[in-house]
Order: structure tokens, then sequence, then C-alpha cells
């Protein structure tokens, strides 16, 4: 076939030509003829407009405009963002293919018409053709949790604030800030707790979005754009029905297997776009919605409500014992997935204790929290203790790492870890463990998703808290030294030496 | 032919670092700006850098594949300049399959004409060839990487 591309972005210098050159290898590939119009800074040659009028399909691989577009109206589309095209030109000139393909003959089909693809910037997906089952099944939910975060930080954060603002205002006599009337009836400048009241409200209309924004975003790794809609409704009803986060989980898995079995409904290219745009989240909000109000929502909300229970049925023993295991996990792949399911639980847990008023969940929160500062915190110290067991490099991390964990990205470890992992990883496992089990034990909580050492206002029993954070650091760091002073030395010549670069590494 | 127009080369050893560690991609990208204006390529590092934060701002400019790309045209580039960082433990630049071991900070003038942009675009269509990749990560020594990069992309 013949295909004509226009590719555009939006500093010009770069992306545009290399989704050029991706398409153009891919077509090659794949045995057509592809003439690409380079939109870039460099100004551009219009393409010959024999060239269009002969190009079976037109694939436009661009974040900005793309200059005179009409010129190539009543054609087969495909569109994209650039980078769709420089990862995936394969997928793109695969999808020309169908397009041209599905075009009826001698028609004219408008040429803005939406297509499988979508137009505009693409959002992030963590998901990646071609991985097992398994594997896909986990970017789907790293997807979802990874959108979840900045609305975690946003709501959360700020419904700390107006506790704490509103502690300061009024002290423990006056009415709490859950009880305070509507900003929109009551708000005067010069109230510190009506600023407490307007914190709070906006955080709890933030914090409200977590299971439809969780829902939404797994149904998009699944079933990409169309699979949005359908998922936020399914994760709102999960909300509306009290399913809290598992209900979340199954309902934009749910919408997204439903979004993936409507976009496998062969249709005319004709009718492809009221299809994408209209019928699929449509009837694929009927029925997860649907699914979700009558079938699967209520016993995940009676589970919800079991766990909730038999979390604050716990007695301090069993506290420490769960504290010791979410101290493993969030310090096991710093970041990864097994942290992310115990960050998730913890966010889960302490939302359900704000909302039954009990401290478990707070503690869980503290938990969690503490046991991710100390992996960056204890290879800081390591660092900055015994600077010769530790590359350059290492050493210059080790500076960054003290401000990574002390505001709780326990990604701060990994250039750590990824160096010498069977030394560092049991080393930051054995003291957020630690760390997580004393926090338990002395029963701190933690009122906020995130923030490290900047939200100790909203830790109960601070000063225990800090001293569990120094105890697992002090001990991590302790036995990242012992774990590195017992190598041998020809091994740390050949470690030094892949550290610098001039042995290759791969990953 | 292996220098910009106004005789500048588009890339010295200086401008390669094969052991760039950095914390982030800010902490990265200002390393290799660093060098850029040590060599006098940009008048300005901050405001260079302010420059490629508002880019890196509208989309990350991590790819799949492991390749990292900050970039900008700015008023505070004297000539067309890449530089290059290799970093053994990756930096993240916000591809979804996660963090660019070869990252190349590309700067362009504000002013700059046809010509420059061309040796510009040129790099960047190496870019998704895995044969330059395969030679950048094989490469050991700084000089051979700068001349390799001048090479390909000489007109």
């Amino acid at each position: 076939m013949k295909f004509v591309a226009v590719t555009s972005c939006p500093t010009g210098i770069a992306h545009t030509y290399m989704a050029a050159e991706s398409l153009e290898q891919a077509a090659a590939a794949a045995g057509h003829e592809i003439v690409v119009e380079t939109q870039g800074a460099g100004g551009s040659e219009p393409m010959d407009p024999a060239l269009i009028a002969e190009a079976d399909a037109v694939i436009f691989a661009a974040d900005v405009e793309v200059v005179a577009k009409e010129r190539f109206a009543g054609k087969p589309t495909v569109s994209s963002g650039v980078k769709g095209a420089i990862n995936n030109g394969p997928a793109l000139i695969a999808q020309a293919e169908e397009a041209a393909r599905n075009a009826p003959v001698g028609a004219a089909v408008p040429a803005a018409a939406p297509t499988g693809g979508g137009s505009g910037p693409a959002l992030a997906s963590k998901v990646q053709e071609g991985d097992s089952w398994g594997t896909k099944f986990r970017q789907w939910l790293m997807t979802g949790v990874s959108y979840l975060i900045p609305f975690v930080a946003a709501g959360g954060l700020l419904i700390a604030l107006g506790f704490a603002l509103n502690t300061i205002a009024v002290g423990d006599q006056g009415y709490l800030v859950t009880d305070a009337p509507p900003v929109t009836e009551q708000f005067s400048p010069t109230s510190l707790s009506d600023w407490a009241a307007l914190c709070f409200q906006i955080g709890a209309l933030a914090f409200g979005f977590l299971v439809p924004v969780l829902a939404g975003f797994i149904a998009f790794a699944m079933a990409d754009r169309p699979g949005i809609a359908p998922g936020f409704a399914a994760g709102a009803v999960a909300s509306a029905v009290g399913a809290g986060f598992l209900g979340g989980l199954a309902g934009g898995l749910l919408a997204g297997a439903i979004v993936m079995w409507l976009k496998r409904v062969k249709l005319p290219f004709a009718f492809s776009g009221v299809w994408t745009v209209v019928v699929m989240p449509l009837v694929g909000s009927l029925l997860a919605g649907g699914l979700m109000f009558l079938v699967l929502g209520p016993p995940i909300a009676r589970a919800t409500e079991g766990l909730t229970s038999w979390l604050d049925g716990f007695n301090t023993q069993y506290l420490v014992v769960l504290g010791v295991i979410l101290g493993l996990m969030m310090a096991f792949d710093m970041g990864g997935p097994v942290n992310k399911v115990a960050y998730t639980f913890g966010v889960a847990s302490l939302t359900a204790s704000l909302d039954s008023g009990t401290d478990t969940g707070l503690q869980i929160m503290a938990a969690v929290m503490a046991a991710g500062m100390v992996p960056p915190l204890a290879l800081a110290l390591a660092a900055a203790l015994r600077a010769k067991l530790f590359t350059p490099a290492e050493q210059q991390n080790g500076k960054a790492a003290w401000a990574l964990g002390a505001s709780f990205i326990t990604e701060g470890a990994i250039p750590f870890a990824a160096a010498d992992p069977l030394r560092v990883i049991p080393s930051i496992m054995a003291g957020s463990a630690l760390t997580g089990g004393l926090v338990m034990a002395f029963g701190s909580t933690l009122q906020a998703p995130h923030g490290g050492i900047f939200v100790v206002p909203f830790i109960g029993n601070p000063f225990l808290y800090l001293l569990a954070i120094l105890v697992g650091m002090a001990v991590s760091a302790f036995l990242v030294i012992a774990l590195k002073s017992t190598r041998r030395a020809e091994e740390t010549l050949l470690e030094a030496e892949t550290a610098a670069g001039i042995v290759p590494v791969t990953g | 032919m292996t220098t910009t127009p106004d005789g500048g080369a588009l890339i010295t050893a200086e401008m390669v670092d094969l052991a760039l560690e950095a914390p982030d991609k800010d902490a990265a990208t200002r390393s290799l700006a660093e060098r850029l204006v040590a060599a006098g390529r940009i008048t300005d590092l901050d405001g260079f850098l302010a420059d490629v934060r508002a880019r890196e701002a509208q989309m990350p400019t991590g790819l799949e594949g492991g390749i990292g790309i900050p970039h900008c045209r700015s008023e505070h580039v004297t000539v067309p300049t890449v530089g290059f960082g290799r970093s053994p433990s990756g930096v993240d630049y916000g591809a979804a399959d996660g963090p660019a071991d070869l990252i190349f900070l590309i700067a362009a003038p504000a002013g700059a004409d046809s010509a420059h942009l061309k040796i510009l675009a040129a790099l960047a269509r190496r870019l998704v060839r895995e044969e330059f990749k395969q030679n950048l990560r094989a490469a050991t020594d700084p000089e051979a990487v700068a001349t390799y990069i001048r090479t390909e992309v000489t007109p």
C-alpha cells in the first residue's frame, strides 16, 4: 500500500524526526511505501498533492495541530501522538492498513473523523504490548495506582492540613473540622478555622475521586480511551455502594474487560468514530455500572466492612506482625508493585479509619510511611559513614537520598540496590521491617497519606515515631556496611568498573 | 564536514559522560548542561535549564528502549550542540517502560537556521535506529563516542 504521514511536535527538533524515521522503518519492514512530511522547526516542504491523491491512508503522528490538514480530507486517517509513532511504528502502520481496507471505495470520509487510536496528546499507560497476562494484570493495576497517587497527595494532605489548622484555631474545645458548615455559607478570610474548613472541604472532594480514578485508569490501561468513562462510572458506583478500594479494583477490571470486548466488534469504517466516542462509553458504563450496583458491589461492600472490623479487632501483637510484613514489602522493591500494594493497603486503611473514627488504619498508614522512609535514609547514612565502600556516584546519590528518604520517596534507594542488590535489598528490608514493627508497638498514628518528615504535625506520638525510623536506619546502615566490607578485593574492583561504565551493563 | 556551519562541532569528548549518575532527570540534565556551559555552548545555565524544563513539562521526553532526550530551543544556546550521558543505573525521563540509560541533551539556538536544524534532525533520526543505540551502549571512550556521533549525522 501507499501511505502518507505528517509528524509534528512542540519543539520541532527531535520527536518530529524520530517519528518520521520510525514510520519509515515500519512501513519498509511491512512492504509498504510511505512519504513523511516533517513539520519541524526547520519548516517543512509540503508534499506533492499527487502523493496524497494516490495514498491509501494518512497517518498523523502529531502533538501539535497539523499544518494544512485540509489537504488530507476524505482519506482514511489514523492519528496518534509522536511518541506513539516512535515507540510503536509497526502498530500505527497496521492501523493504517486496516483503515485503508475498511474505507468505502470512492466515498469521501471526513478526515476529521475520530478513529480507533484517538487524536491529541496520549495519556501515559504502563502497559507494554506482548507481555504475558500476569504481567499485563500487574501493569493495569500499576497504571491505576500511578494516576491515583496525585489525588491521594492533594486530597489527603489538604484533609490533614484542615485538621491541623482547626486544632490550632480552636484547640480541643471547639467543634471538629468535619462538622464545619460549608464554606459557601460561612467563610471569613480572617478566621483560621474557616481556612481549616476550606482545606478540609476541598481535600474531602479531591479524596472522593480516589476510587473512580483508580477504576477509570485501570480500565484505560486495559481498553485505552474508550475504557475511561465506563471505568470512572464503575468506580463511582463502587464508592456509592460502599465497596471502597476493593470495589474500585473490581469495577476497573470489569469495565476494562467489557470495553475490550466491545472493541472486538468489527464495523464499517464510517461507523467507527461514533462507535468509539459514543457507543462504547455508553454501553460500557451501563454494563459495568449495572453489574457493580446489582451484582459485584454489595458483596464487596460487605467484605470491605469485614476487613475494617477485622483490622479494628487486631490487638497490638498482631499489629506488630502486620507492621513487620508491611515493612518488608515497602523495602523489597522500593516503589515497585510490591511496595505499591503495601502503600495502597495503607491508604485504604487510612481512609477506612478516617470514615469510622478508629485508630487502627492510622497506625497502619504510619507504619507504611516510616518503613518506606528507611531505605534511602539508611543508605545515605551508610554512604556518609563509610564512603570508601561506595563508588563516587553512589556517594553523590547518598546526598540526594537524605532528602528523598525524608520526603518518603523510597525510590531514592534504587541506585544503590541496582548496583548491588544482594547486599542492599536484604539490609534495607531488615531495617524497614524493624521500623514497621516498632511503629505499631509504639502506637504512633498518621493522618496523612504521604509527606515524610514534613507531615510530622499529623503524626500521633511523633518522638517515638522518629525513634522507630532512626532505629531502622541504623540497623540497615550497619548491615549494608557489614555486608559490603566482607566482599573480596577483586570483586570491589570489578564492581567499581561496572558502576563507572567501563564494563557495559544491561538493564 | 563534522562541524556545524560556524565551526563549533556538534559534540566533542568533553560533552560526553559515560558514567552519568543522577538521582533524577533534573539533576542528570543539569550535569550534562554544565558540560555544555564549560564548552561555551550555553551562556546562562539556569535560563537554559528553565527552557528545558518548560519543554519537559509539556510531555516527558523519555522514550521506550532506555532513551531520554531533554531538549529545547533557547536564547541561551550559542551553537547547536548535543551532550551525551550514559547512566549505568538509569535516570527516569518518564518513559512507560522505565528509566533511560542513554541521555541526549539537545540544545538548539532560538534563531537556528535550517542548516543547523538539519543536523539535529539527522541526529533525531539515528535515535530510533537499533544499531546506533547498540554502538553507543558498547562504546568505552568519550572521544570515540563524540567522533561516532559526529560522523553519523554528517549530511
